[in-house]
């Protein structure tokens, strides 16, 4: 099969694999990258293809079972059936069921989403990851197996899809090939949004069959109810982590500090991303700094999920978000807080404060805010005293899109920024507009099985062309430390996956992290050298 | 014309229930969570660059103020000038502007013509020697119904060229999506060419529309004239069964979903709405989630919660 010619109707077809992924036709790449050549793909063991459907594209990060009998077949076809109709009732679904109705009934298939894909882009742009292609997929099943009269009509409107186990299994894949950056919406004339129906179909996929990554929910939202943490961290080996990291806080700032859990009645409760409990503490240890230099009357909680701002259930499934969420809602309620204080993880933000908005309930409704605004804040009162000099050297800075595109914070941390760091630049586009990182909807920490080349090659293929092109071709030079500011725990995990498949650390000497390492390497009542060049990890 | 007339009357009665409909459809959809969209219009001084509220220190202490203004700007970029696929279509931008510029035209000619009827009816007479209004009424009918229909049928005909010829394109397009394309040349083209050699300052036409008002008897000007009445009815009975009247939902995509910004606040109508959709029952079929219960059950079931 031509991949340049599939149509959404081929979904259905039956052969193996529906495109073939040949990496060596990726785009190029620039300065110092323009001979990097990828490394090929490498589909499946024969024995795990047999056991997890790869007939989309080859790719797994879904692990969709093979059923055995045709019978098997056809009774999930039905129970898919089952859990469509269902998305589209307002007892299982008035969580979104507006948005979802609009987005299904108005799109005029324009393409206009597609050349905002950096996917669709930087595939080479493969038919089966442009925006329209997944949505169109739905949106067939929906006019001709769902609306009355739907098969009558099929051929004329064009919803002549077959519903079958291919169309199914492929969905499913298709729905984890996009990151849910809503780049596209921006630019639908309509105002339809390709990343709400990728997430709708997930949750069809979750909620009715079973069906998600196991990332995202078996050691995702499932481990962290019943350990307190994604990352299963328990709160009595939470107490063990924070020993060591109040002494590292000594021993790389020689200052000594208590970091505060438990306190009732403060003003800030500070909740992270776990994730960065064991890959990143340096960055829970600059906020203790920060908010310890700046005077703050702060505390985190070691309750269960209270000290874990993680919330996957965000990317699959409303019935895992909320019970995340509410979790949170809880501990900041017992405790008597007077603000919630999100780390700097994007998801985490958007969890608590926009899409938790409307379910954050009565005396649970606690205020939340973006540390990035904290931080404005502190730095704006003057409340730390900072040396921007002891950062002068290349920054550039990622957006998060869910702190940005979903939630318009945009200026605060470029407010700090700018002030800490003599030599930052922008991305181009950056803000409100910017590229994911590739790594979004849960992608970043998808290792399993054959995901994380696609995640590097193509993903995260636009983000490290936006990050090289941020640099001149002198700051390109060996040895010419330079540093991509990421205040966001999945965008950082992804980004320090993409600096180490393209061995940019090695090559071009790029460090990446979070906006308060860089603040607190910037503090003049700290000891120098923060930031560790040559400790990336 | 009764034929046409019986035609007319249903055609008109399906259209505006059809719309009536869509419209409901959203209106009672239930209270969904945020979902919206930045850069948002009615952010004050922070539309610009895409920044909300949320950028405030303490934001829930802050006055929430909102630039109506702004929007408004923002809506009527939109609607006029079609401001979101000139920045990133303008291959489409360059039919649709037409197509859509044409279409308001041509409502407004049907308008036109309708208050002129009306004024017939109340005695008055609709030639430019019968005063300012009549003259206004005249002349104002004849620009909008020509540039109108000429507009609407060129912007048509571009977007079916368009459509047929891109290559990427052409892999999503249905028949349907071609037919209401050509439908629009065609009933334009009638039309044009109807007005222009039978009634070429549309007085048979408001006297057409007249009729339909006072369900008077009235004769036609020629089997033209007739075919031409009967397919615009049809077209504007046709339209709203399509996607063709996302003009009705892109309000809702807009205001209730992409700018829809409004904090839940204590004690709010919000609160109060999605405290009675937690009450609804549940029916998915996955294990995590327990059929039967409310979401209010399903969200608070703690049990995985094992060290409490």
């Amino acid at each position: 099969m031509n991949d340049k010619i599939i149509r959404p109707k081929d979904i259905s077809k039956d052969v193996d694999q529906l495109v073939h992924l040949d990496y060596k036709k990726l785009p190029k790449l620039p300065y110092p990258y323009e001979d990097w050549e990828d490394p090929q793909f490498e589909p499946l063991p024969e024995a795990k293809r047999k056991l997890r459907d790869t007939s989309l594209d080859g790719i797994v990060n879904v692990s969709v079972p093979v059923p055995e009998t045709e019978e098997e077949k056809e009774r999930l076809v039905a129970k898919f059936l089952e859990g469509l109709k269902k998305l589209l009732t307002k007892e299982n679904n008035w969580t979104f069921l507006e948005p979802l109705m609009l987005s299904l009934d108005n799109c005029v298939k324009c393409n206009t989403c597609a050349d905002a894909c950096p996917i669709f882009e930087e595939s080479g742009r493969l038919e089966i990851y442009r925006p329209l292609f997944r949505s169109d997929i739905l949106r067939q099943i929906v006019n001709k197996y769902v609306k009355p009269g739907g098969k009558l009509t099929a051929k004329f409107t064009g919803n002549d899809i077959d519903l079958n186990w291919n169309t199914i299994a492929r969905l499913a894949q298709l729905s984890y090939r996009c990151t849910l950056c809503r780049r596209c919406a921006q630019t639908c004339p309509m105002g339809v949004d390709n990343g709400l129906l990728s997430r709708e179909i997930r949750k069809l996929f979750s909620q009715e069959m079973g069906i998600s990554p196991s990332e995202l929910h078996e050691d995702g939202t499932i481990k962290q109810l019943q350990t307190g943490s994604s990352t299963g961290i328990s709160p009595t080996a939470l107490m063990d982590l924070m020993e060591f990291m109040e002494e590292d806080i000594t021993e790389r700032t020689g200052l000594t500090i208590k970091i505060p859990f438990d306190k009732p009645n403060a003003d800030i409760l500070l909740v992270h991303n776990a994730g960065e409990f064991l890959s990143w503490p340096e960055n829970i240890e600059a906020f203790a700094i920060i908010f310890e230099a700046a005077g703050l009357n702060w505390t985190m909680s070691s309750d269960m999920v209270g000290y874990d701002s993680v919330n996957y259930g965000l990317f699959y499934d409303d019935a895992q978000y909320a019970k995340v969420t509410l979790r949170h809602s809880d501990v900041a309620k017992k405790l008597g807080v007077k603000k919630v204080v999100s780390g700097e993880c994007g998801h985490a933000h958007k969890a608590m404060m926009s899409i938790g908005d409307r379910i954050w309930l009565e005396e649970g409704n606690v205020h939340r805010e973006s540390s990035m605004v904290t931080l404005d804040h502190i730095l704006k009162n003057n409340m730390i005293k900072i040396d921007p000099e002891r950062n002068n050297f290349p920054v550039t800075m990622h957006d998060p899109c869910n702190l940005t595109r979903s939630m318009g914070i945009i200026e605060p941390q470029r407010r700090v920024i700018r002030k800490i760091c003599p030599q930052f630049r922008e991305m181009t586009p950056h803000g409100v507009y910017n590229y994911c990182c590739g790594g979004g909807s849960g992608f970043a920490i998808m290792q399993s099985h054959n995901f994380p080349s696609w995640r590097m090659s193509i993903s995260g293929r636009k983000k490290f062309e936006q990050i090289l092109n941020a640099f001149t071709r002198e700051e390109h030079g060996p040895g010419k430390n330079k540093y991509v500011c990421a205040p966001c725990s999945n965008c950082k995990g992804q980004i320090r996956d993409i600096i180490n498949y393209f061995d940019a650390y090695e090559k071009t000497r790029l460090m990446y992290g979070g906006l308060v390492e860089l603040v607190v390497n910037a503090m003049t009542d700290v000891k120098e050298g923060y930031i560790e060049w040559d400790d990336f990890h | 014309m009764l034929t046409a007339q019986v035609i007319t009357y249903f055609a008109i009665s399906i259209s505006i229930i059809a719309m009536i409909v869509k419209a409901l459809r959203y209106m009672k959809a239930p209270e969904h969570m945020r979902w919206e969209l930045y850069p948002v219009p009615h952010e004050k001084g922070k539309a610009e660059y895409g920044g909300s509220y949320l950028e405030e220190f303490d934001w829930w202490t802050k006055p929430r103020e909102s630039d109506t203004i702004n929007e408004l700007k923002e809506m009527a970029e939109e609607i006029i000038l079609l401001k979101g696929v000139f920045r990133h279509n303008k291959t489409v931008w360059v039919s649709s502007l037409p197509f859509h510029l044409g279409m308001y035209l041509t409502i407004g000619w049907l308008f036109l013509l309708l208050f002129g009827g009306i004024l017939q009816i109340c005695g008055m007479s609709m030639y430019p020697q019968d005063g300012v209004l009549a003259s206004i009424i005249y002349y104002a009918t004849i620009a909008a119904g020509y540039v109108g229909l000429f507009l609407t049928g060129i912007g048509a005909l571009g977007l079916l060229i368009w459509r047929s010829t891109e290559t990427e394109q052409r892999r999503f397009n249905s028949p349907s999506d071609y037919f209401n394309l050509f439908a629009f040349v065609v009933v334009c083209g009638i039309t044009l060419f109807t007005q222009y050699t039978i009634d070429g300052s549309f007085v048979h036409m408001r006297a057409y529309v007249q009729s339909l008002v006072t369900f008077g008897n009235i004769t036609s000007p020629g089997a033209l004239f007739t075919t031409e009445v009967i397919l615009i009815a049809l077209l504007i009975m046709y339209i709203p069964l399509t996607r063709m009247s996302h003009f009705v939902a892109k309000y809702f995509l807009y205001h209730d979903v992409r700018w829809n910004d409004v904090p839940n606040e204590r004690g709010s109508k919000i609160e109060k709405r999605i405290a009675e959709l937690l009450k609804e029952k549940v029916s998915w079929a996955a294990p995590h989630i327990k059929t039967g219960q409310t979401w209010g059950e399903v969200v608070t079931d703690n049990k995985e919660i094992s060290n409490e």
